[in-house]
C-alpha cells in the first residue's frame, strides 16, 4: 500500500478516532499514517453489528408476545451468543437455552440471575422485576 | 510518571511492548517489537467458534509477542493475575503508586472510550497504565491517538472479564532489560522461528497450508446460500482489518520491520524481501476488496473462484518469500 493510499473514507464504525497503518512511500520506505476509515472494513464491520441487532429485535419481538424470556434478547444485545453467554456466566449452554423459557426463567432465583447480570453489566433488580412482568 | 510518551501504534500487544520497553531506555519501534517478537503467522481454526464463525488468525495467539520478545532480549517482567478484583485493583494500585509503568489485559467491549461499533467480547487487548487522578485510571491504549481516562469501575469490569482468553485481572511490568544486543543474531533468531511457524507447521489449518485451507474453504461456498456467505467473508475482511493489524492481517507491519532491520544490520536481502512482502500484502487487501465487493453485489454475484484463487496466489507467494528468508536466516544467502 503505498501512502498516497491509505483509505480517509471518514468511516463512521471508527466513532471519529483514527487508526495507525502502515504503507510504503514512493521509494518503497516504510512510514506510518493515520487513517480515519476504508469503506470495506467498514462495510463488515457494520454488516457484523447489523446482524445482532437484527438478531437482538427479533429475539426482543419473542420477548414482548410471550415466547422467549428476556434473557435470549439481552444476551444479543450485549453482544454475546450461547457460547459467548455460557463462557461469561459459567452455566452450561443446554442451561441457558432452558432459562430462554419464559416460565422458567420466572421461577429463577436470584442466584442464577445474578450470573446473568454481571454478564451484561446490568442490576440483578432489573432481572427481577422481568420476572415479574406479566406474560 | 511524568515522563511517559504515548504513542499510537497499530496493533496493542506489540505496541504496549514496544512503549514499555522504550520507556526503560531501549528504544523500540512497534513493528521491530513485532518481528523481534515472531508475531507473524496465519491460522484458521475451525474448533474456535466466533459468533459461530472460525477463528481465522494472521498473528501468534496473545501473549506470544510479549514473551517470546523478553526472553530473546534477556528482559525481566514480572507478570501477574488475580483471583479476586478488589486485590486486582489494590495491585494496580500499589504499582501505580511506585511509579511503574504497569501493563495489562483486558477485554474491549467494556472499555468506555473505544467506539461503540468496534466493542466486541474479546478479551485479550493490551493496554498501559501510567498513574491515577481520583476516579480515573490514566492509560495509554496503543491503538489511539492520544492516551485516555477510564473510571475505576470501568476498567475492573474489563480487566476481570469472564469468557475465553479471560485476562484474570493479569498485569506486568518490565523490571530489568539488557541495552545492549546483537541485533544480527537477534533477527535471525526471530524471522527463523518465523518461516518455521508459517510454513513448517505440521497443522494444516496453520501458515501457507492455512491460507490454502482458507482458499478451499472460499471455493467450497454455495453461492445460493447468500446470508451465510456475506457472514462469512466479512467475518475474514474483520479478522484481517479490523482492529489493530496495521493493514493486510499484519502482513505491511511485518514488511516494516524487514526493512528496518535489513537497514539496522546491513543485509540487503532483508530490504528485498520487505518489497516483495508489501506486494503480498497488497494482495490481501484486494482479496478483502473482492470479499466485499461480492457481499455488496445485488446480482450475478457469480462462484468463488476468483476470490479463492487470490488466496492461492498470495498462499505460493508467502511461500516463496519465506523459503528465502529461511536461508538468509541461515547464513546461506
Amino acid at each position: 500500500m503505498k501512502i498516497d493510499e491509505v483509505p480517509q473514507d471518514h468511516s463512521s464504525t471508527y466513532g471519529g478516532h483514527c487508526k495507525l497503518v502502515y504503507a510504503v512511500d514512493d521509494s518503497g520506505h516504510y512510514l506510518t499514517a493515520q487513517s480515519d476509515g476504508w469503506d470495506a472494513e467498514a462495510f463488515a464491520t457494520q454488516l457484523a453489528v447489523a446482524e445482532l441487532e437484527a438478531q437482538e429485535q427479533a429475539a426482543l419481538a419473542q420477548w414482548r408476545a410471550g415466547q422467549a424470556s428476556p434473557l435470549r434478547c439481552l444476551m444479543y444485545r450485549y453482544r454475546l451468543d450461547e457460547l459467548g453467554l455460557s463462557q461469561a456466566t459459567g452455566l452450561w449452554q443446554w442451561r441457558i437455552r432452558r432459562h430462554f423459557r419464559p416460565d422458567v426463567y420466572r421461577r429463577l432465583p436470584t442466584k442464577i440471575l445474578s450470573r446473568y447480570a454481571e454478564a451484561f453489566g446490568l442490576d440483578v433488580a432489573e432481572l427481577v422485576r422481568y420476572q415479574q412482568e406479566p406474560a | 510518571m511524568t515522563d511517559f510518551q504515548h504513542r499510537q501504534s497499530a496493533h496493542c500487544e506489540s505496541g504496549v511492548i514496544a512503549n514499555m520497553l522504550t520507556h526503560a531506555d531501549l528504544s523500540m519501534s512497534e513493528h521491530m517489537a513485532f518481528g523481534l517478537g515472531s508475531g507473524l503467522a496465519f491460522a484458521y481454526l475451525p474448533i474456535v467458534k466466533l459468533a459461530g464463525l472460525p477463528l481465522i488468525a494472521y498473528r501468534m495467539p496473545p501473549r506470544h509477542i510479549i514473551k517470546t520478545l523478553s526472553k530473546r532480549l534477556g528482559a525481566r517482567l514480572t507478570t501477574a493475575t488475580y483471583g479476586s478484583p478488589e486485590r486486582g485493583r489494590q495491585a494496580l494500585d500499589a504499582a501505580l503508586d511506585a511509579g511503574r509503568l504497569t501493563g495489562m489485559q483486558t477485554s474491549v467491549f467494556w472499555l468506555p472510550y473505544i467506539p461503540e461499533q468496534m466493542r466486541f467480547h474479546f478479551n485479550a487487548h493490551n493496554l498501559l497504565a501510567y498513574g491515577r487522578d481520583g476516579d480515573d485510571y490514566l492509560l495509554s491504549d496503543p491503538v489511539l491517538e492520544e492516551a485516555v481516562r477510564c473510571p475505576v469501575e470501568s476498567l475492573q469490569k474489563a480487566r476481570f472479564a469472564k469468557g475465553a482468553l479471560a485476562p484474570k485481572g493479569l498485569l506486568y511490568w518490565v523490571d530489568d532489560v539488557p541495552l545492549e544486543h546483537d541485533w544480527e543474531t537477534l533477527v535471525r533468531k526471530s524471522i527463523l522461528s518465523t518461516t518455521r511457524i508459517i510454513d513448517s507447521a505440521p497443522l494444516p489449518w496453520i501458515g501457507i497450508r492455512g491460507i490454502q485451507h482458507l482458499a478451499a474453504q472460499v471455493r467450497k461456498l454455495d453461492p445460493a446460500n447468500v446470508k451465510y456467505n456475506r457472514l462469512y467473508l466479512t467475518h475474514i475482511v474483520r479478522m484481517q482489518e479490523e482492529i489493530g493489524t496495521g493493514g493486510a492481517g499484519f502482513r505491511f507491519m511485518y514488511a516494516s520491520f524487514l526493512e528496518e532491520a535489513g537497514a539496522l544490520i546491513g543485509a540487503e536481502a532483508l530490504r528485498e524481501a520487505s518489497q516483495k512482502l508489501t506486494l503480498i500484502g497488497d494482495d490481501w487487501r484486494q482479496f478483502a476488496l473482492a470479499c466485499v465487493r461480492w457481499c455488496r453485489s445485488k446480482e450475478d454475484r457469480g462462484g468463488f473462484l476468483e476470490v479463492a484463487a487470490i488466496l492461492e496466489r498470495i498462499a505460493l507467494a508467502e511461500r516463496a518469500l519465506l523459503k528465502d528468508l529461511s536461508l538468509w536466516s541461515k547464513g546461506k544467502r
